[in-house]
């Protein structure tokens, strides 16, 4: 094999993640589900971004005078037990559900990344890290998350880190998996016959193949956290109570909710959906990524 | 199927292994030392050695470790801080509420989810089609603990048919027993029915595309007959797969649900224990459950080979 043909073979690999190119922007744009969940999801980003701008109430400031007013002009969500705002609690909420989220997406992408490549680079490491890996998958989520947010205390970075180890496993095996299939593909053993370290091959031509289903999982994860983080709160074992989340202000309205059913409900129907914004962005990306899993 | 069945269970060994390991490591991983974290700022120096040496915190962590391994392979899960009893005896008689729940969560999302996705199927890209598909996406979106929160406002505030919250032995009184589960069953079945749905639709439609389905429908089989008696056997081994998984998902779901209707299962008491920072209660439930995860999908590959004939464990 000349180093031309390898060349050729290696230009000819299957493409790697495309850039945003204007046909690419163009089916992205054409998928209803895609444009649904982003377009819910950046009015969270607007809202978490714009929430002191858009509600004049301090989330933490407590008003006893104005404890359980029902939804009127001046609260249009009316107040919780403490007297606070609950629409800028839903506001400033936004904030640590997205920190969350997003933190933990990424924290499970690149640690799934590492652990994924090496797992699927490495015959010898890989039983090893997959035995770890599954046993990790074995616990019930949100039971692991609770034992670890038992043991490390309340936090906001406490709840990330927890949900990274829940999460992070799923990732490694998703890597691992599309590794496996193109870790054999003739343009690698190209790569490799031109002397490439395997580094280089798994950063460079392996890596850029797993971003589609990367980007798949990552938004199904981001949901995933979100959800998690408010059942952490609502469970007392999250981030700390005087802080504004929507699981916190859900567990606070779960003791008032003979009298003020308001407090705990529209937390929910902002948790509601930023789920269903994720969802729809995860069923949306997969169907163009990868036809093959399209729910028919 | 016998060497399936002890291949398959070699291979849960290592994973019952790395589940050990991970809960043993947890209380390593409370920051600063974990004695005076559990004993609280109140508790003197002889106290915090007196709990170290109990816990065997001051020997070797391998030797620990492999002390942990032999305790809990013969069923010993230490001792409660605050129940005055050993941890496996609390969990046993916290564990009937959670398992009622999770049977009952269980019936639930089986008896929605298989017929709403074989009847989407059935028709496919009716309004039929797409209500219960909606209904099934947001059912995956409305999280669960909230949705029991809803449940309680309306069928027990408002309405007054349910109790809000609460737990009765189904051995002591079955009728109220039921009462107290409708509820809990409900808000915990009804978002694990929507992924059972989804896949059953999704899986009815593959069967209902093969040639046999064709020959069935030509020789004039009304399509009640073909989809519940010729198409429903062939789906349902994906739906089982993922029945399965169901039902592991209820373990964690479980918790949270018994923590809103204030259920006395095993979800309550990992709670407390946090609270109360049992640590051996928290370990003890965390491996109990992560087990019972395990062996559930066991369970479940094994059922495949009794729904379909067609595969066999060679």
């Amino acid at each position: 094999m000349t180093e031309a043909t390898v060349d050729v073979l290696v230009a000819a690999a299957p493409a790697a993640s495309p850039s945003i190119r204007p046909r690419w922007l163009r089916r992205l744009l054409g998928n209803r589900s895609v444009v649904a969940g982003a377009l819910i999801l950046l009015v969270f980003i607007a809202a978490a971004l714009l929430a002191g701008v858009l509600s004049s109430y301090n989330p933490t400031r407590l008003s006893p005078a104005l404890r359980l007013k029902p939804p009127s002009a001046a609260h249009i969500l009316g107040t919780d037990e403490f007297g606070r705002d609950v629409w800028s609690l839903v506001l400033h909420g936004s904030r640590i559900s997205l920190l969350v989220g997003v933190s933990t997406m990424l924290l499970t992408s690149l640690g799934g990344i590492v652990v994924g490549l090496v797992a699927g680079y490495s015959r010898r490491l890989d039983i090893v890290v997959m035995r770890v890996m599954d046993g990790l998958m074995a616990f019930p989520a949100i039971l692991l998350a609770i034992a670890l947010m038992a043991v490390r205390g309340p936090g906001v970075w406490n709840v990330i880190f927890a949900l990274t180890i829940v999460y992070m496993p799923r990732t490694a095996m998703l890597i691992r998996s599309t590794v496996l299939s193109i870790r054999e593909l003739d343009y690698i053993q190209a790569a490799r016959a031109l002397g490439r370290e395997d580094a280089a091959i798994a950063l460079r031509h392996i890596l850029p193949n797993c971003v589609g289903p990367l980007l798949v999982q990552g938004s199904f994860i981001f949901a995933y956290a979100i959800l998690a983080e408010a059942i952490l709160g609502f469970l007392g074992v999250g981030v700390p109570p005087y802080v504004p989340s929507w699981g916190n202000v859900i567990a606070s309205g779960k003791n008032v909710i003979r009298e003020a059913f308001w407090v705990s409900l529209f937390p929910g129907v902002a948790l509601t959906l930023a789920g269903l914004s994720l969802n729809l962005l995860g069923d949306g990306l997969r169907d163009l990524l990868d036809p093959r899993l399209r729910v028919q | 199927m016998g060497p399936y069945l002890v291949r398959r269970l070699a291979a849960v060994l290592p994973v019952m292994a790395v589940v050990a390991t991970v809960v043993f490591l947890l209380i390593h991983l409370i920051p600063g030392d974990p004695v005076s974290v559990m004993l609280g700022p109140d508790a003197t120096p002889t106290q915090i050695e007196a709990t170290r040496q109990a816990l065997g915190l001051n020997r070797p962590l391998w030797e620990q470790l492999v002390g942990f391994y032999g305790r809990v392979l013969t069923g010993d899960l230490g001792q409660s801080y605050f129940l005055d009893r050993p941890v496996s005896r609390a969990l046993w008689e916290r564990a009937e509420p959670t398992l009622v729940l999770m049977l009952c969560a269980l019936m639930v999302a089986v008896a929605i989810g298989v017929p709403s996705g074989t009847i989407a199927a059935a028709h496919r890209g009716s309004a039929w089609d797409r209500g219960l598909m909606t209904v099934s996406l947001l059912g995956v979106c409305i999280p669960g603990f909230w949705l029991s929160l809803n449940f309680i406002y309306f069928f027990a505030v408002r309405l007054g048919w349910l109790p809000a919250a609460g737990y009765v032995s189904i051995f002591s009184d079955p009728v109220a027993a039921l009462r107290y589960m409708v509820l809990p069953a409900f808000s915990l079945g009804f978002s694990q029915s929507a992924l059972i749905a989804r896949i059953s639709r999704s899986c009815m439609l593959e069967v209902l595309q093969q040639d046999y389905i064709r020959t069935a429908r030509a020789k004039g089989l009304s399509q009640g007959m073909v989809t519940w008696v010729h198409a429903f056997r062939n789906a349902l081994v994906p739906v089982v797969t993922v029945i399965g998984i169901t039902t592991a998902v209820l373990i964690g779901g479980a918790v949270v649900t018994e923590i809103v209707f204030n259920i006395p299962g095993l979800g309550r008491l990992i709670i407390s224990a946090i609270l109360r920072r049992d640590y051996p209660v928290v370990q003890g439930v965390v491996l109990v459950t992560a087990a019972a995860y395990v062996l559930i999908n066991l369970g479940v590959d094994l059922l495949y080979a009794l729904i379909d004939p067609r595969i066999r464990y060679d």
